[in-house]
């Protein structure tokens, strides 16, 4: 019997481990059903997204940059260009012996401490088969001594790379400006991606507004990278659009020479040609050299400039606001010439001084033994300020400001170096805005002689002294002559020509005679400017008050500190029959215009104008 | 029962090439079909490394080799041996806890002197048989002492190599044990009660496991919270598989694997390469190999002839199913990451001599039938 008990359990058992196999093999085929389900799900339905990710993985987008630009003045002169430059590279998995190898190098090549310590930091976080830089800015005495023990350090490259060069160091550096590292607020206005290869970007001057221009236009080249990030090959390869080489009006030569003139006196000269607008000379002195920004300035340097009392950083020409002085006057007296407010025949008594009726305050006249009786073209010759005290009374202040601001004053000329201050021409509205005062009589007269609250740049100096030059052609002052491209200047900046109301042409060319007297003639306040000129020039001094003296006090150069000095001013064009040349000259606490701004005016005028001299220029 | 014996030998229209050499033709072609395919993708794997290849080939060959030799022993003698080899098994066990080497942070070598042993590898085979031999002394199935018992052979061995720590091979050794109890008719209310123990035992589990292991079934839960550490695999391996499409982007052609991007690529990675270079299709193809394989281990189970040959056949069938659930679970991402290869694919030597000792057992099982009489 046992015997069956065992046959019939053995059937049973059988048949159990049937059932159980049954279902254990159900549940593989489910189980692989399920897996055969994810496979399709990766493999079918998410294919395209599983495609992109492993494109990602390898392929990766290395940028281009392009190189910048050239700056040209308007006769080819370079100003602005890239040189080549050296950094001294070493590739980890290429070398022995670290400490060897730079040890060895750096009797080659200068290696500090702090290049040595970056190095190594660099070292640990950079792939073995990547070039970590050692020293940057070889200098060529350097790259040829390597050069020749080149085989002895394997794995050790020197590089070449372009940098900005300003060749001229200081040379117009106000207007060329220069380029920077980028950095975080650069990187807000800019498309990251057209500069993800570009190192370095215009920071000011020229080389900010025309940043578009020069630039360019980034290319790249995909390649195939491994996991490492090592490249294993290039797939494809967009070559970057080099920027445009840009041409400005700028005249080195002239340039040069009006820098020369300065003669390390502090303040600012534009020189523009009327007709055009064209900028020949964009002076502010003192200046900086360039080249320090461009791989970023060291701590010492760039505290010795910002200390400096001079304020070499500070560019005089587009933000250095002035007061006019007598320089407004020609304007002021124009202006009420064309609204008929006086004739050019009417005159009046100088005593010295000018007293408002019913008021016991005295406003001096410069000289204190009056200059008179003046007319308005004697009053501009020997720049009396009593009949301009007169003058601006029978106009008042509104006639006064809407006749300035025709020429520009207390506004931006849109000059396309970006920056430019806009100057103040105070008007009623804008003292009761600011000041929430009303306007006072005794604030007329003085805005008449150019003092007070009045202030003007000296490119909007120059660009109104243009715009007189030319019977009212206003055009917007600008360094651009060409680009690549054409000459457009970009977004923002305007080039713009207007021609200002001429009711009488005669009024114009009183003002004008009258500026000619300045330095031509006998009682002119420049007449020593005018001595033996070959050619007619108008222009008027003007001497701008830094601190107002009180009634009766008396203007001493000797015993007021030099900051506290007049500033010295004089603007000019010439032929003066057929303007070709206008300049707006500025010496801060220079004294008076007569003295220091005529004769650096003469100057400037004389080396363009004159052929001898413009053979002189010619390098 | 020599005369059953005789008669299979006598008879002449069975003396195949199959029964005397105790090879099975199904399980031999699979198993072939599998290593063969598992070349060229490990070729590809490996950057074209002959090398590789010809180390591969070699295991392969010790590999076929041993299970050649294993069909041939009957499953009589293995019966008899089989609680003397787990005796032996659990001293080894114990003796690497406390001599072992350790080889990559985990204690699972034995140093012989000549040769660098992983007793663990062996437990694979011998656990199953130990709770086979154990089940099959009474009838089916079992009463609740004999699986108390049972499941204590299976949990010394579990619990030893877990604290190697093996977490992969004890869930190997573990799930190879409880295929038998299962295929022996381990009652669905115990199952059940089983399952609810294992979710209620989970905390206590986690309360155990290792911070790397913690780490991994972290990292399959939130993959892409640690993209470039322990999330990195997961990621790549998906990325590889899913590029690959319906039809792969042909041999030796896959970007994921030769530029490095995959970790592993030619080991526990591996079907993420065969994913990439021969899509869908080329996984189908392998999964359809494996399918016979276990399918025909199945078969033979059914068809032993006694309780011992039945349970251990059925339960290594079974195991490896799991291998491939497992390895290709845990590639697509389904699975936490264990340390599983893909069978016979998988560059690596130890687990696949194991892997075809136990096929040889299942040749042995089928190739030594008693033929009996109707």
């Amino acid at each position: 019997m046992p015997h069956r008990v065992t046959i019939k359990d053995y059937l049973f058992e059988s048949r159990l481990f049937m059932r159980r196999t049954v279902v254990a093999l159900i549940i593989a085929g489910l189980l692989f059903v399920g897996l055969i389900a994810r496979l399709i799900y990766l493999q079918v339905v998410d294919h395209e997204h599983y495609v992109t990710l492993s494109d990602e993985n390898r392929i990766k987008i290395q940028p281009l940059a392009p190189n910048r630009g050239l700056i040209f003045d308007r006769n080819g002169v370079i100003l602005a260009e890239n040189l080549p430059s050296y950094r001294l590279e070493i590739t980890q998995e290429l070398v022995k012996d670290m400490d060897t190898t730079l040890d060895k190098l750096s009797q080659l090549i200068r290696i500090q401490d702090i290049d040595r310590k970056r190095f190594k930091k660099l070292l640990k976080q950079t792939p073995h088969f990547k070039p970590v830089p050692l020293r940057f800015h070889l200098n060529d005495e350097e790259v040829a001594r390597f050069a020749v023990d080149r085989h002895r350090f394997p794995g050790v490259d020197i590089v070449a790379g372009l940098t900005r060069h300003y060749p001229n160091g200081a040379l117009a550096v106000h207007a060329l400006g220069y380029v920077g590292r980028i950095d975080i607020r650069d990187l807000q206005r800019i498309d990251t991606s057209n500069y993800s290869g570009t190192t370095h970007i215009g920071k000011t001057g020229i080389e900010k507004t025309y940043e578009d221009k020069l630039h360019g236009k980034a290319g790249y080249s995909q390649v195939e990278t491994n996991a490492e990030g090592r490249i294993l090959r290039t797939l494809e390869r967009v070559a970057p659009i080099p920027g445009e080489n840009i041409t400005l009006t700028i005249d080195a030569r002239l340039q040069t020479r009006v820098e020369a003139i300065f003669n390390n006196r502090a303040g600012a000269a534009i020189v523009l040609e009327p007709q055009t607008g064209d900028i020949l000379a964009f002076v502010s002195m003192p200046g900086y050299d360039p080249n320090l920004f461009v791989n970023g300035i060291d701590v010492k340097t760039y505290r010795d400039l910002r200390n400096n009392i001079y304020q070499p950083l500070f560019n005089r020409a587009l933000r250095g606001q002035y007061p006019p002085g007598s320089t407004i006057k020609p304007f002021v007296g124009l202006g009420a010439l064309e609204q008929h407010t006086v004739t050019a025949h009417d005159s009046i008594f100088c005593p010295g001084f000018y007293q408002l009726p019913r008021k016991d305050r005295k406003y001096r006249d410069w000289k204190k033994t009056g200059h008179g009786t003046m007319s308005m073209v004697s009053a501009i010759t020997q720049s009396c300020d009593v009949y301009f005290y007169d003058l601006a009374l029978s106009m008042g202040i509104d006639q006064l400001h809407d006749s300035l601001a025709l020429f520009g004053f207390g506004k931006r000329t849109g000059i396309d170096i970006s920056g430019e201050a806009p100057g103040l021409l105070p008007s009623r509205s804008w003292k009761r805005k600011t000041r929430d005062q009303p306007w006072y009589p005794g604030e007329t007269l003085i805005t008449g002689i150019g003092q007070g609250f009045m202030l003007t740049t000296p490119i909007q100096l120059a660009s109104a002294t243009a715009t007189l030059a030319t019977y009212g052609q206003k055009i917007t002052p600008h360094v651009i002559l060409s680009s690549q491209s054409g000459s457009e200047p970009p977004a923002g900046t305007v080039i713009s020509t207007s021609q200002l109301p001429v009711n009488e042409l005669q009024h114009w060319q009183t003002v004008i005679h009258a500026m000619q007297e300045v330095v031509h003639g006998k009682r002119g306040t420049a007449r020593r400017t005018g001595q033996n000129a070959s050619y007619r020039m108008a222009g008027k001094t003007g001497t701008a008050q830094v601190f107002g003296l009180k009634e009766e006090e008396k203007y001493d150069a000797e015993t007021i500190a030099e900051k506290l000095r007049d500033h010295s001013l004089f603007i000019a064009f010439a032929p003066v029959n057929n303007p070709q040349i206008a300049v707006a000259v500025i010496i801060e606490n220079g004294g008076s215009g007569s003295a220091v701004a005529a004769p650096m005016v003469r100057q400037i005028i004389d080396s363009w104008l004159a052929p001898e001299l413009s053979q002189e220029l010619t390098p | 029962m020599s005369q059953y014996i005789d008669m299979g030998r006598n008879d002449a229209s069975r003396r195949d090439w199959q029964s005397v050499l105790h090879l099975d033709a199904t399980l031999l072609f699979g198993l072939t079909c599998a290593s063969v395919f598992g070349l060229f993708v490990l070729f590809s794997a490996t950057d074209q490394s002959h090398t590789t290849l010809i180390r591969q080939l070699v295991r392969l060959g010790v590999a076929f080799a041993t299970m050649a030799v294993i069909a041939q022993l009957r499953p009589q003698w293995l019966m008899r041996w089989t609680p003397w080899l787990y005796g032996i098994g659990l001293v080894l066990l114990l003796a690497v806890l406390i001599f072992g080497d350790t080889g990559k942070g985990a204690q699972r070598w034995l140093d012989l002197g000549f040769i660098r042993f992983q007793p663990s590898e062996m437990m694979k085979l011998v656990v199953p048989m130990m709770v086979a031999w154990f089940l099959s002394d009474k009838g089916l199935p079992p009463k609740i002492t004999r699986i108390l018992i049972a499941g204590l052979l299976i949990a010394i061995p579990v619990v030893l190599i877990a604290r190697q720590p093996d977490l992969g091979t004890s869930l190997l050794i573990a799930s190879a044990g409880f295929f038998v109890l299962f295929l022996a008719g381990l009652s669905w209310k115990l199952l059940a009660g089983l399952g609810v123990s294992a979710a209620a035992g989970a905390p206590i589990l986690w309360h155990f496991m290792h911070s790397y292991q913690r780490q991994r079934v972290y990292t399959f839960l939130h993959p892409e919270q640690d993209p470039l550490g322990t999330g990195y695999h997961i990621i790549q391996s998906k990325i590889a598989i899913g590029s690959g499409g319906t039809f792969g982007k042909g041999w030796l052609n896959g970007t994921q694997a030769h530029l490095e991007f995959l970790p592993e690529s030619s080991t526990d990675f591996i079907f993420a390469v065969l994913g990439e270079e021969f899509g869908l299709a080329g996984i189908l193809l392998l999964l359809l190999i494996y399918t016979v394989i276990i399918v025909r281990s199945l078969y033979i189970a059914t068809q032993a002839q006694d309780t011992y040959c039945r349970l251990l056949g059925g339960s290594l069938g079974l195991t490896f199913f799991i291998y491939i659930i497992v390895n290709t679970g845990m590639v697509t991402g389904l699975l936490p990451v264990v340390g599983l290869p893909l069978p016979l694919v998988s560059y690596g030597g130890t687990s696949m001599v194991t892997l075809m000792a136990g096929f040889g057992i299942l040749m042995s099982i089928h190739t030594h039938r008693k033929l009996l009489p109707t």
